[in-house]
């Protein structure tokens, strides 16, 4: 054989591709870089991209997955086994509306449809204008003083209609 | 003087952060010298934010005291203890207060939750003094004779679950604390987390002491961000001062503890699905057994049990098992923190013996329904307990006496209902919260609950009524028997128990009725 054909090299990207921005990446690999020595870090580390970014990005998974040693289905799948943890963007504020049974026993029900009337979206939604995102919870933990809603990581009380558009008011008020 | 207010999270709901922020400004303003105590709440909740100030020794309520309010209250003198419209006295002579036996919640909403040396001279860590100077197997025998069994809903006898886990030969085992608590209507493990978080340290270190393990953790749900604040203050204060870490009290035995977040699975508060979760997966049900107190946290020997479990330990060990068994009924011994939730005028938690009837705890605690209506149905033991009629008031709150009537008392939460209640709507979202929340592993639980919905849609609907109430009855017969966890379980007892005792609330022509009446 004269001439042998140069061996091909296939190139394997190690670097999961994706679009997050150099801030983001770097955020995710110092979460995971933190936090992968614990034992079960997956949920510290979800929890702790979600509290830096608002949500966990589709393209945090892979890198995600690399990081922990982990398959990327295992990791989509934690994602998006847990309600908590949210896969798109959300508006600057997050409104968790219990729909649990104390909260029912009080008209969350009547306070439920104003709410998604009020911002013009149903659950995971978010209003146009990207101020607000709204969730739904199952308990509060706030069952004597319901109807119960969290804003951010705030919890509010004996919500009515009327006190709820105060609350939205002062959310959407420039910071 | 010392002026307290809440940091409670049903507190901070109602405004006690405003009312403690107006309270300071307003006291400096008036160059009154003032120390604030943001504390637990005592779990009068419908006086939240309840202030208390403390003169000559007693410590007096007022509330609920919103911040617009507190210019008034100085005003009238309150400083002094002066009276004011809002004011009811000595806070333990309020009679909703002085007729419960604290144990458990013997410190909630009178420490300040931040201060180790608070909880100890209000007699905090005299039950790990008394534990480090028996043999494990002693503290296992203490803990079952005082008849404590799991707070968390099943009632499983605590110390035969201790006892399992001392016997297993393993060098590392765990100490893991159910905090995932997902039952509408409950909130006692949060406000004892606010509130008094050292008693759960304390009660976790023992159980490490009793069965070897040297590991805990505290699996927390997200809903409840305050709670990890406090917890996480006094895990760093508790180790600080050697209550935790690798000598505890120079006795040469460690322990170690560290709080994990959920992420909103209600499942997790299953306990495999929770020990699934803490290792960082899906929180998908485990086949059992083998049972968690042998192969449980990365497959190591495990002691899986709920807040109010490990909070009573302390108190076990330091008045002793007799002390603690005392109080209840039957099977049942101890206490156990009913919150009173839903409609109900008095909102709260009320810790008392076990054996009181459910009528007297809703009237006469709760004071009735908040809507001034008359009460017309109570789910008793969270989204998975049954709804229980006028007619079965008078059941004695015992763990047997509620699963006699085929309900039970899980975690102790009451959530009551007026007369507007629509029973069959009530059914519905016990269904769709099952759907909702179902871990995917069994089949009864994973389509049975969808199919259950539609089930009750067309039954309500009435559509040949008969047969879909012939089919729901044998889908929640599937679902009982068929399911591997008490989610799927249990769900048929909200949807049975609302169709047994409210039938007519899903016939067509008597909601169209109602419903223009």
């Amino acid at each position: 054989m004269t001439d042998p054909t140069p061996r091909r090299v296939i190139p394997i990207k190690v670097e999961p591709p994706g679009s997050l921005t150099p801030a983001e990446r770097a955020t995710v690999l110092a979460a995971c870089a933190r936090l992968k020595s614990m034992p079960g870090a997956l949920l510290p580390v979800l929890h702790a991209v979600q509290e830096a970014l608002s949500f966990v990005p589709k393209d945090a998974v892979p890198l995600i997955a690399l990081e922990l040693n982990l398959s990327i289905a295992e990791v989509h799948g934690v994602v998006s086994f847990y309600h908590y943890f949210l896969q798109q963007r959300p508006g600057r504020h997050v409104f968790h509306v219990c729909r649990a049974e104390a909260c029912q026993a009080l008209g969350s029900v009547a306070l439920e449809a104003h709410v998604k009337k009020r911002l013009g979206v149903d659950y995971h939604g978010t209003m146009s204008d990207g101020s607000v995102t709204l969730e739904p919870v199952y308990c509060l933990g706030n069952c004597a003083l319901g109807p119960s809603l969290m804003i951010d990581q705030r919890l509010h009380g004996r919500v009515t209609p009327e006190r709820f558009d105060e609350l939205l008011a002062q959310s959407r008020e420039p910071a | 003087m010392k002026i307290y207010v809440p940091r409670d999270a049903a507190a901070q709901g109602m405004g006690a952060d405003e009312t403690a922020a107006a309270i300071a400004e307003e006291a400096k303003r008036r160059g009154i010298e003032i120390a604030l105590v943001r504390n637990g709440s005592r779990g009068l909740l419908w006086l939240e934010p309840l202030v208390e100030v403390e003169v000559a020794c007693t410590r007096l309520a007022y509330g609920p005291v919103q911040a617009h309010d507190v210019a008034g209250l100085f005003d009238a003198g309150f400083t002094t203890g002066q009276a004011h419209a809002l004011g009811h006295g000595a806070t333990e002579d309020i009679p909703y207060f002085k007729n419960q036996n604290r144990l458990t919640f013997a410190r909630v909403g009178v420490t300040d939750p931040r201060s180790l040396e608070d909880y100890l001279s209000h007699g905090g860590y005299r039950g790990l003094a008394a534990a480090l100077a028996m043999q494990p197997a002693d503290i296992v025998a203490s803990v079952t004779a005082s008849g404590l069994r799991g707070r968390g809903g099943a009632a499983f006898p605590a110390g035969i679950k201790w006892k399992t886990v001392l016997g297993a030969q393993n060098p590392q085992k765990y100490i893991v604390c159910n905090a995932d608590e997902g039952d509408s209507g409950t909130f006692s493990d949060r406000m004892l987390m606010e509130g008094d978080p050292f008693v759960l340290i304390e009660g976790m270190t023992i159980a490490g002491l009793a069965t070897g393990a040297n590991r805990g953790f505290i699996y927390l749900r997200w809903e409840y961000p305050l709670a990890k604040i406090a917890l996480e203050a006094a895990i760093a204060a508790a180790h600080a001062a050697d209550y935790l870490g690798q000598n505890i009290r120079g006795s040469g035995k460690a322990f170690e503890l560290e709080v994990r977040m959920g992420a909103g699975a209600y499942i997790c508060g299953e306990e495999t699905s929770l020990l699934e979760s803490l290792e960082g997966k899906r929180g998908q049900v485990r086949f059992k057994p083998p049972l968690p107190a042998l192969q449980g946290l990365f497959g190591k020997p495990t002691v899986i049990n709920n807040v109010i479990t490990y909070a009573s330990v302390p108190i076990i060990l330091d008045r002793g098992a007799a002390f603690y068994q005392h109080f209840g009924m039957g099977r049942s011994r101890g206490t156990l923190p009913m919150q009173l939730a839903g409609n109900v005028k008095f909102g709260g938690l009320v810790e008392i013996a076990f054996g009181m009837t459910l009528r007297e705890l809703l009237y006469d605690y709760g004071g009735g329904s908040f809507s001034g209506r008359p009460l017309r149905a109570v789910q008793v033991g969270g989204p998975l307990g049954a709804y229980l009629p006028e007619s079965q008031f008078d059941t004695p709150l015992d763990y047997e006496a509620f699963a006699a009537i085929k309900g039970m008392l899980g975690h102790g939460g009451i959530v009551a209902f007026d007369d507007t209640v629509d029973m069959a709507a009530q059914a519905r979202y016990a269904m769709e919260f099952c759907a909702i929340e179902s871990c995917g592993k069994c089949t009864p639980c994973r389509i049975g609950s969808t199919r259950g919905v539609e089930v009750i849609d067309r039954l309500i609907a009435g559509e040949n009524a008969a047969k879909q109430e012939t089919i729901l009855r044998d889908l929640c017969e599937t679902l009982t028997y068929g399911s591997l966890c008490a989610l799927g379980g249990l769900t048929p007892y909200p949807v049975i128990s609302a169709l047994n005792h409210f039938p007519l609330d899903f016939v067509k022509p008597v909601k169209a009725a109602s419903a223009s009446g």
